[in-house]
């Protein structure tokens, strides 16, 4: 039984641009709300016409991401769930989590978003440091979040939060006293992110610089195994590298990504895994808003490209992807996805290396990182994977 | 142009340590005889070569025509042969000496004789030269010139009541010089009409006349149009062209007995004129070839690779070129587990290998890495074989080795007495007897025995920098010593770097060993596992750090739309580990070679 279709809606629009953040996102002086509803709209029924040829698809989840789409209107909102749901099959408790900041002004909506059918906020809180908030170019400061943590506590049946650590200047103690801080309002989930430098991003410039410099990686190790250990203390579980839930409370449209199952993403810049007629297609919508908008409507979809992937880039994504998460990979679902056994996808060396050191553990039927593997991983993945 | 006679020629050398001033005097006598004009003087001409204006060194011999009128009325040819200082380049010096009759002895007023003149004069003196000691810098206040003529008569024994003295730099008594060319060296000797018996003195590669050679003629003559033969081949050529330098190349009708000048015959490659070769006319043959030279024997081996590998033809082209203008320096191919393929270089000296992987990287713009270097070791099997190590990494096991020879070298010392108990200590810690220790004023000379093996080893930087940069250092090769040596393996992850073995004695093992593991712990990355460093004799492991594994090394964030980007930087990553070198499990980059190599 495959795993039920994730949907991804990108809404590519910020106030203003952070200046760690690397994502699809842009920002103008007015929004055309009428234009990126309709053209949402277009692009997912067409999408979802394709995907039905074969039989009805049974959704599982749709996250509204971006950009800030706490800055859609809820009535747009709603529009694209009810139209989820009218294209689709849905399992019972779908999930469906939307991305908001805690301004104000966007708190104010939290209610209507609840009302469009939204079950699961998603707050991008970052920090609960006013000189950090700055830094980090956010337009809250402490309070708002605070506040925002919790009336979104008080209307939405889930909820989680994210929080930027390792950060320059930032000590053991600083981080220990704002994460208890943190999981005092924390409800069933946190995303617990260290800061990393995106290429393209003006915190690149600042480290190329020399003017934002990074934890070494031995305090950054601490800083994270310090992390879970809190949060484990708060019944939070690392479930994967940056993600922590209450047993049950995982995001279920993450662990698509995490188990590489079908994904369809919609909205500029939007990425998708699609099994269609035997084939693992990878697309990628236009990424600029305008143009993609005019795309969906000259031939009712954005995609920009499109491919089938090989077994062997099936294999390599699965496992990067996979060996992320705690209870790691299945062997009979990597086979079934990829067409690949997951041992011919693996340097058997460094796999009897790795078991050996402790980081990897394999018994024939699942494949997974322990703690001290998954502190490494890309270093792991770069000799493990073939 | 007709020869000029031979009463009318003197032949002469310029012998001075680096920075006592022959290149300036050199260009002061071009200058008073007007060979350039003054717009063409640029400071230190007959240095011709970018690297050694830089340096202030002279690599390659250079000579010039001058032509001066002399106060007794008549107008005299000056064939100055212009010299290396550095005994790296002894072998050059030889050959500069051996066509002339006559050198001037430049000392510094100053400063006075120094190690590195030591070796040139000595070798003057075997070339029967007569000497003209000059004292330099005479307008310095520092000038002790009584002093300084005391020590020329003690240390290098020759008589120095009539030294020229001068100021090459300000021009003071240029002329004192001249007059003294003429009025005490000796007019070269000759028969025109005798066979041709020309010294082959040098030979290069230009790139609009092919190989031009450096000749002094003995006997008889060459013209433009003779058949030539070089003795020792047996090879013949159609000469296009005889010259001198003045210093730019001029064409003459011929060349006669005492001359120096040029041949340029359509010889196609170097390798067919062997330096130190003579050459006759192929109608009219000379009976015997003159007495050759020495031929140079590499002293100092290391390897050198390209550090991209693709630049591995580009340079063997260059090691090429450069062997066809330096005669003196040999290389093979070889190849290393860390460094890929490469070639294994030998060198008359530490200064002449700096100077060849200087002009590699200048001339043709080539990366390069340096293996340690090393000297050639004479081993004896048990099988009673015997032969010559150049490669620390070829150096078989211990128990096929009866015995091993190194070589050892007389090194002499110039320091002021202030710092010459540091120095004596320096020697002792490298094994060194002493020979000899004398004082000229505040200033001792040492001389000592020492092992080769220990002064290739950043013995020359701990000198001058024990002494402010103020000692002088030179050196001869002294003979071969049976000797405690051992091969000492550098281990990463238990796999044998080989290009980072070296062969010590079995006293100074230990601590090498050590020095070189904790060297690398700094240099090499951390990585997925922990990696073991050592230092070996045989299976015997001397020294060892443990290099922890990289504690963290994991992207924060990766959902649905990172896959592509992830994906493709893992493939970038595996294309980067293809670049390093492999050492088991471990990847070392090529960087952390070049700076452990860098750091001896």
């Amino acid at each position: 039984m495959p795993e039920p279709l994730a949907l991804y809606i990108h809404w590519p629009f910020c106030l203003s641009k952070c200046p760690y953040c690397d994502f699809n996102s842009h920002v103008r002086e007015t929004i055309p709300q009428e234009r990126f509803s309709q053209a949402l709209r277009t692009e997912l029924a067409y999408q979802a016409t394709r995907l039905n040829q074969t039989g009805r698809r049974l959704l599982g989840s749709i996250f509204f991401g971006g950009g800030t789409p706490s800055l859609m209107s809820p009535d747009t909102v709603a529009a694209l769930i009810n139209d989820a749901q009218r294209h689709f099959s849905c399992v019972n408790d779908l999930e469906i989590t939307l991305e908001a900041n805690p301004t104000s002004v966007e708190a104010d909506k939290f209610k209507a978003f609840r009302q469009a059918g939204v079950n699961r906020l998603s707050l991008g809180v970052q920090s609960l440091r006013d000189d950090t908030l700055k830094s980090l170019g956010r337009q809250h400061n402490s309070h708002q979040a605070i506040e925002a943590l919790e009336l979104g506590r008080s209307i939405f049946p889930r909820l989680s939060f994210d929080l930027i650590y390792a950060r320059p200047h930032q000590t053991m103690q600083d981080w220990q006293n704002e994460l208890r801080q943190a999981l005092d309002l924390a409800a069933d989930h946190l995303s617990l992110y260290q800061l990393t430098i995106e290429p393209g991003t003006q915190f690149e410039t600042l480290h190329q610089r020399g003017d934002l410099i990074l934890p070494e990686d031995d305090l950054a190790a601490q800083l994270y195994l310090k992390t879970r250990e809190e949060a484990a203390r708060y019944g939070l579980e690392s479930y994967e590298i940056s993600n922590y839930a209450q047993p049950h409370a995982e995001s279920r449209h993450n662990l698509t990504y995490w188990h590489y199952g079908d994904y369809l993403g919609i909205g500029p810049g939007a990425h998708s895994r699609l099994s269609l007629n035997s084939a693992l297609l990878a697309a990628r919508c236009h990424r600029a808003p305008e143009a993609w908008a005019t795309l969906v409507e000259q031939h009712g979809h954005g995609t920009r490209e499109e491919l089938p992937l090989s077994s062997d880039i099936r294999g390599q994504e699965a496992l990067l992807m996979g060996l992320r998460l705690r209870d790691g990979i299945q062997t009979d679902a990597f086979h079934t996805r990829t067409g690949k056994t997951l041992e011919s996808c693996l340097d058997l060396d460094i796999l009897n290396a790795c078991i050996k050191e402790d980081y990897l553990l394999y018994d024939g039927q699942c494949l997974k990182a322990t703690l001290e593997g998954r502190l490494r991983l890309e270093a792991l993945l770069s000799r493990l994977v073939l | 142009m007709t020869d000029t006679p031979l009463s009318l020629i003197r032949n002469f050398s310029i012998i001075a340590h680096i920075d006592h001033g022959k290149s300036t005097l050199a260009d002061r006598l071009i200058e008073a005889c007007g060979a350039l004009t003054a717009r063409e003087m640029k400071g230190q001409v007959l240095d011709s070569m970018e690297l050694e204006q830089e340096r202030g060194i002279t690599i390659k011999a250079q000579t010039v025509r001058l032509t001066y009128p002399a106060k007794d009325g008549k107008t005299y040819i000056l064939n100055l042969m212009d010299t290396p200082g550095h005994v790296d380049f002894a072998y050059e010096v030889s050959r500069s000496l051996a066509a002339c009759e006559g050198s001037l002895l430049v000392v510094d007023a100053s400063q006075g004789v120094e190690a590195q003149t030591l070796a040139n004069v000595y070798q003057a003196i075997e070339a029967d030269h007569e000497i003209v000691p000059v004292l330099n810098k005479i307008d310095l206040p520092a000038a002790e010139p009584e002093r300084v003529r005391k020590q020329i008569e003690d240390v290098i024994g020759i008589p120095a009541d009539d030294t020229v003295d001068i100021s090459a730099k300000t021009g003071i008594n240029i002329e004192g010089v001249l007059d003294a060319l003429v009025t005490r060296l000796p007019a070269p000797q000759g028969n025109a009409e005798a066979p041709l018996q020309a010294l082959l003195v040098d030979s290069w590669y230009d790139s609009y006349l092919g190989v031009i050679t450096l000749v002094r003629i003995k006997e008889g003559r060459v013209k433009r149009g003779d058949r030539i033969r070089m003795m020792q081949t047996g090879a013949t050529y159609h000469v296009d062209q005889v010259g001198v330098f003045l210093p730019k190349m001029k064409t003459v009708d011929s060349l006669g007995p005492g001359e120096i000048g040029y041949i340029n015959a359509a010889i196609k490659a170097v390798a067919d004129c062997n330096v130190g070769d003579t050459i006759t006319l192929d109608n009219r043959p000379a009976e015997k070839a003159l007495p050759g030279f020495k031929p140079s024997v590499p002293v100092v081996w290391c390897g050198l690779f390209p550090i991209n590998a693709d630049d591995f033809e580009k340079l063997r082209t260059s090691l090429g070129k450069l062997r066809l203008n330096d005669a003196s320096f040999h290389f093979e191919a070889e190849t290393s587990a860390a460094l890929g393929f490469g070639f294994r270089c030998g060198f008359l000296g530490l200064l002449h290998l700096e100077i060849i992987q200087e002009r590699l990287s200048r001339e043709f713009d080539l990366d390069l890495i340096a293996t340690a270097p090393s000297v050639v070791y004479k081993l004896h099997h048990t099988n009673g074989k015997v032969e010559e190590l150049h490669n620390p990494a070829d150096m078989p096991e211990l128990s096929q080795v009866a015995s091993i020879e190194e070589p050892w070298i007389k090194a002499s010392i110039m320091v002021q007495d202030d710092y010459l108990g540091p120095v004596l200590t320096l020697c002792t810690e490298r094994r060194g007897v002493q020979l000899d220790l004398t004082y000229v004023g505040n200033r001792a000379m040492v001389v000592y025995r020492l092992p080769l093996n220990e002064v290739v080893f950043d013995f020359y930087d701990r000198l001058k920098s024990l002494s402010r940069g103020y000692a002088s250092f030179d050196y001869q090769m002294d003979g071969y010593e049976e000797s405690d040596l051992v091969r000492i393996s550098i281990l990463v992850n238990h796999e044998p770097v080989d290009a980072l073995s070296f062969v010590a004695h079995r006293s100074a093992a230990e601590t090498r060993g050590r020095s070189i593991c904790s060297k690398l712990k700094e240099l090499i990355p951390r990585q997925l596992f922990k990696i073991a460093i050592q230092a070996s004799i045989g299976s015997k492991v001397i020294a060892r750090e443990t290099l922890g594994a990289l504690s963290k090394d994991v992207t924060a964030k990766c959902y649905g739309g990172d896959i592509s980007r992830k994906r493709k930087l893992l493939d970038k990553q595996k294309e980067g580990k293809k670049r390093m070198r492999q050492f088991g499990k471990v990847e070392i980059p090529q960087s952390a070679f070049l700076a452990a190599l860098k750091m001896d």
